[in-house]
């Protein structure tokens, strides 16, 4: 026996909101972001992932509200991203109780802004969220929820990020988010392979054998999923219960 | 007077640790202090710790810290979290720093290289995640704890005590000691405050212990 492998529910979030969306677009609501992350707990989840996919920044703060409410009542490690561009943002949102804070677009825009975090608070808390397309033989990095390409090879992007510091990588493939099709398990293991720190594999999940391909053989340290979860459909609990069935060591 | 004292010598974020402790203890005056008065004078001190060990040494004598924690880990209940354990130590190979030498032994990082679970698989460093923490002797920390419970890990360096302080140990992929205990101190590199109900036992269990 020894570290479990992750199940991270996802909760996408704009204004005051939790939604989901097909491949980054047509939104549906799923409920209330409080009520859902202490459902979560309840459940095992290992873990909790706030995405801030508010358009506006006049509307930022309202994340950090939320975030401050979730950690007085749900004492697991709690990931916060979306709008991340300065360390100040990195600050605000620990300070409102964020364990890990997750830097995507800004970290293509400017790498230092990844050393500079991890400098400053310390790897384990910088994760970098890499939006990756299939691209001929290997895999593209997008930004802006998944609208602009960046010619940036996703394997490389993802080493570069390591050794600036980022702590864990949260890849998302954008061929398979919200299709239900599960995770793109070549992009998953190339990536988990390639780098020394966790890597969580994210979009696509439609079912529960779905999990435990990211983790067999994509070899991922942690999935993703979130509407598998949102709308009832398997409770986290059931998913731990799954992948253990299926010989994968999870906290249960 | 402050019930209990959280230094924070400007290393990463404390609030989660604050949190945890208000809600198992709700009466207690929680101090988050960089105050070396404060944190002499509080009954209890918690030091947390997240970043690079160097860092943190650096920033502790800078605030002038050092030597009220150095008394609070002589003579009063001291719960170490993370570097807040690795610290105690005599010296890490992290930046090759002296510690504060409180607790023989020496803190390692783990081999990157030699990092492979029984299937071969590459294990990941930091070693992040849940893992189970079996505890090798009886301690009032440990209270209504069921052994070999997980609480939640984040670090790159593991402490090797060099005498018999281990009170708990984890396996990733070999043996280390997660957790030590002596006379009124109790560290753990794992983190309590993130670490659900096992966590919050334990911290509770930390706010009524009464070392002999």
């Amino acid at each position: 026996m020894g570290l479990a492998k992750r199940i991270i529910p996802c909760l996408d979030v704009t204004n005051g909101r939790v939604v989901k969306g097909v491949k980054f677009v047509s939104l549906r609501d799923a409920g209330d972001p409080i009520e859902i992350a202490r459902r979560y707990d309840d459940q095992g989840a290992d873990e909790l992932t706030f995405l801030d996919i508010t358009a506006s920044s006049d509307d930022r703060d309202l994340i950090l509200h939320i975030i401050e409410e979730v950690a007085a009542q749900v004492f697991i490690p709690l990931t916060v991203g979306g709008g991340v561009r300065k360390v100040e943002d990195v600050r605000r949102l620990l300070n409102a109780g964020a364990d890990k804070v997750s830097i995507n677009t800004s970290a293509i825009q400017n790498p230092q802004l990844v050393a500079d975090a991890a400098g400053r608070y310390g790897s384990q808390c910088i994760v970098v969220a890499i939006d990756a397309k299939r691209a001929g033989q290997g895999w593209e990095v997008f930004t802006h929820g998944g609208r602009k390409p960046t010619g940036l090879d996703a394997i490389e992007w993802a080493k570069k990020m390591q050794s600036l510091g980022a702590g864990e990588i949260l890849l998302t493939s954008m061929d398979r988010d919200g299709t239900r099709d599960g995770f793109d398990l070549a992009l998953t293991r190339a990536v988990s392979d390639a780098v020394d720190v966790p890597v969580i594999a994210s979009g696509g999940v439609g079912n529960l054998q779905h999990l435990v391909e990211g983790i067999v053989e994509g070899h991922a340290d942690a999935v993703l999923a979130a509407s598998v979860f949102h709308y009832g459909e398997y409770t986290v609990r059931q998913a731990k219960e799954y992948m253990s069935q299926h010989g994968i060591e999870v906290r249960l | 007077m402050t019930d209990i004292a959280i230094v924070d010598y400007g290393m990463g974020n404390l609030r989660s640790v604050a949190k945890a402790l208000e809600h198992v203890a709700p009466e207690a005056v929680i101090a988050v202090t960089n105050n070396p008065e404060v944190v002499r004078k509080a009954e209890r001190v918690v030091v947390p710790g997240q970043g690079a060990m160097p860092d943190c040494l650096r920033e502790l004598d800078r605030l002038g810290l050092r030597e009220a924690m150095r008394d609070a880990a002589s003579n009063k209940p001291f719960l170490g979290i993370c570097i807040g354990l690795q610290m105690l130590f005599d010296s890490s190979e992290e930046g090759n720093v002296s510690g504060l030498g409180i607790v023989p032994g020496r803190v390692k990082r783990f081999p990157v290289n030699a990092m492979k679970d029984e299937k071969g698989q590459k294990l990941k460093v930091p070693h992040m995640g849940w893992n189970q923490v079996h505890q090798s002797v009886e301690h009032s920390l440990w209270k209504n704890i069921a052994n070999d419970s997980r609480f939640y890990f984040v670090h790159s360096y593991y402490v090797e005590p060099a005498g018999a302080d281990s009170a708990g140990h984890s396996a990733y992929p070999f043996s280390f000691t997660c957790a030590v205990a002596k006379d009124n101190i109790f560290a753990v590199q794992f983190h309590p405050e993130k670490s659900h109900a096992a966590g919050l036992t334990l911290l509770d269990n930390f706010v009524r212990w009464k070392p002999v």
